[in-house]
């Protein structure tokens, strides 16, 4: 949607790239122009690592892997949450432009890190959190992969806690109380956990004002995942979940 | 001006779902007074009525069809989302929707017209 | 903001007004035809149960679920909370309620 394959050959010519970064503290901040070096093969990650280390060492950022598996990295590129180690700087420049933000419905710490202590307070809110049923004295539970159950959580685990997806979804904007994609899409698996016993604690908790029920079905949240998941499709499983527990419905 | 993060067609079928539903919230309490009339001001009533044969008011009424077409239509795409197995077909669903409504309101306008 | 209560009502409310919806725009389409006048319109409804019945239990659906639907956008985009909240969502389910009556009454009453 906003690659810029049409001016192409204007970006292989070009010799630098005029980079918009967020700088500042808490609430207050402005954008900061680079003037970045444009290499044949480059990442937004290695944009951001290019200004801090030549050019501006006061420039505060997160990457950790830098290969696409812990999702430390993620910003807003242009306006969209993405994970800078995974995004081709060619892939998403336009007319030479690029602007780069720290994640979008987070506190600021600094810069380009975003403060993650309210996306993981939410995780825990949500019951997304395994509670154990047995001890290590009992048998280990049978897990049959092909149960729909697990195969309904496995298609959800891959979740690595990047945060993508909240700074995609506007029901985290418009309600801080929302307990947002991730945390949600994780307390779905678990609630198709066999071995988990904290099914009802668990729908308690996403059954309140900022619950599952705040979800309109944008999709920010899978469109954006670069995990492919798709934290709707889990939000849509506890709706039903929600409602056949309010019903009486036993399963 | 959309914000970057929100151009994926998904997101357009919920403002039009959102938009749709808040207008018609919004000129029902319109449509109730002026059917109220039928009882306490017949006659204004009529007057109400004859307004309906202006080409401009047929398009209006041909607007507020559509609208009511397109948040019904695209509350059967969220019922079914919520409640029918997860399907990836859901931008082809809210196109459908869509199209869909349009027809039933171009029925009501050559209908009107 | 939704909790699953009035996640449910909202779901429920949409589900009656399903078929309403689709016989009310039906019956337009057929009204408007070769014009349309309030003679026209009360010769059907006037005395009418069957009516009476059908667009009274539309305007209770749609009295809830407009509501509803109005409490989330209030919320969501005006930020009210707390007790505004809850007396702005009676408020549009009592309003649209008895307008909504009133206009059943007044078309179908003999």
């Amino acid at each position: 949607m906003t690659t810029d394959f049409a001016n192409t050959d204007e970006n292989s010519t070009r010799t630098h790239m005029s980079v918009s970064v967020w700088r500042g503290e808490g609430d207050s901040g402005a954008f900061q122009q680079f003037q970045v070096p444009a290499q044949e093969s480059q990442t937004i990650l290695d944009v951001v690592a290019w200004i801090q280390q030549p050019s501006d060492p006061t420039l505060s950022y997160r990457y950790a892997c830098r290969v696409g598996m812990c999702g430390s990295c993620a910003m807003m590129v242009n306006g969209k949450p993405r994970w800078t180690c995974r995004t081709h700087v060619k892939k998403v420049l336009q007319q030479g432009r690029l602007e780069i933000a720290p994640l979008r419905n987070l506190p600021v710490i600094k810069d380009l890190a975003a403060d993650m202590t309210e996306f993981f307070d939410k995780w825990v809110k949500a019951e997304a959190v395994f509670h154990p049923s047995k001890t290590r004295d009992d048998a280990i539970e049978p897990i049959n992969p092909a149960n729909p159950k697990r195969i309904a959580a496995s298609a959800a685990i891959e979740c690595i806690n990047c945060a993508v997806c909240y700074a995609a979804c506007d029901a985290v904007s418009a309600n801080s109380e929302y307990l947002g994609p991730a945390a949600l899409n994780r307390a779905w698996t678990l609630l198709n956990d066999e071995r988990d016993s904290a099914n009802s604690e668990r729908l308690q908790a996403v059954s309140g004002v900022g619950g599952c029920h705040n979800c309109h079905s944008q999709q920010g949240c899978m469109n954006y995942c670069p995990n492919e998941l798709n934290p709707t499709a889990s939000i849509a499983g506890l709706k039903r979940a929600t409602l056949k527990h309010l019903l009486g419905w036993r399963d | 001006m959309i914000r970057p993060h929100r151009s994926h067609p998904l997101w357009y079928a919920f403002l039009l779902h959102r938009l749709s539903g808040l207008a018609l919230a919004v000129l029902l309490p319109f449509h109730f007074y002026v059917l109220a009339l039928a009882l306490t001001e017949p006659d204004r009533f009529g007057e109400f009525i004859e307004w309906v044969d202006y080409p401009l008011v047929k398009f209006a009424e041909f607007g507020l069809v559509f609208l009511l077409a397109v948040h019904f239509f695209g509350g059967l795409r969220l019922i079914a989302l919520e409640f029918l197995p997860w399907s990836p077909l859901q931008k082809t669903y809210a196109a459908i929707a869509a199209s869909a409504s349009f027809l039933i309101a171009r029925a009501f306008f050559l209908s009107a017209i | 903001m939704l909790d699953v209560r009035l996640y449910l009502l909202q779901r429920l409310s949409a589900m009656v007004m399903a078929p309403l919806v689709l016989v009310h725009i039906a019956v337009m389409i057929y009204a408007v035809q070769d014009g349309l006048t309030a003679t026209e319109i009360l010769s059907r409804t006037q005395g009418s149960l069957l009516w009476a019945l059908f667009y009274g239990s539309f305007v209770m659906a749609v009295s809830v679920h407009a509501a509803i639907g109005l409490r989330v956008i209030v919320f969501e985009v005006a930020r009210l909370k707390g007790p505004a909240l809850t007396l702005f969502t009676w408020a549009a389910f009592v309003g649209l309620l008895y307008l909504g009556m009133q206009a059943v009454y007044a078309v179908t009453a003999s």
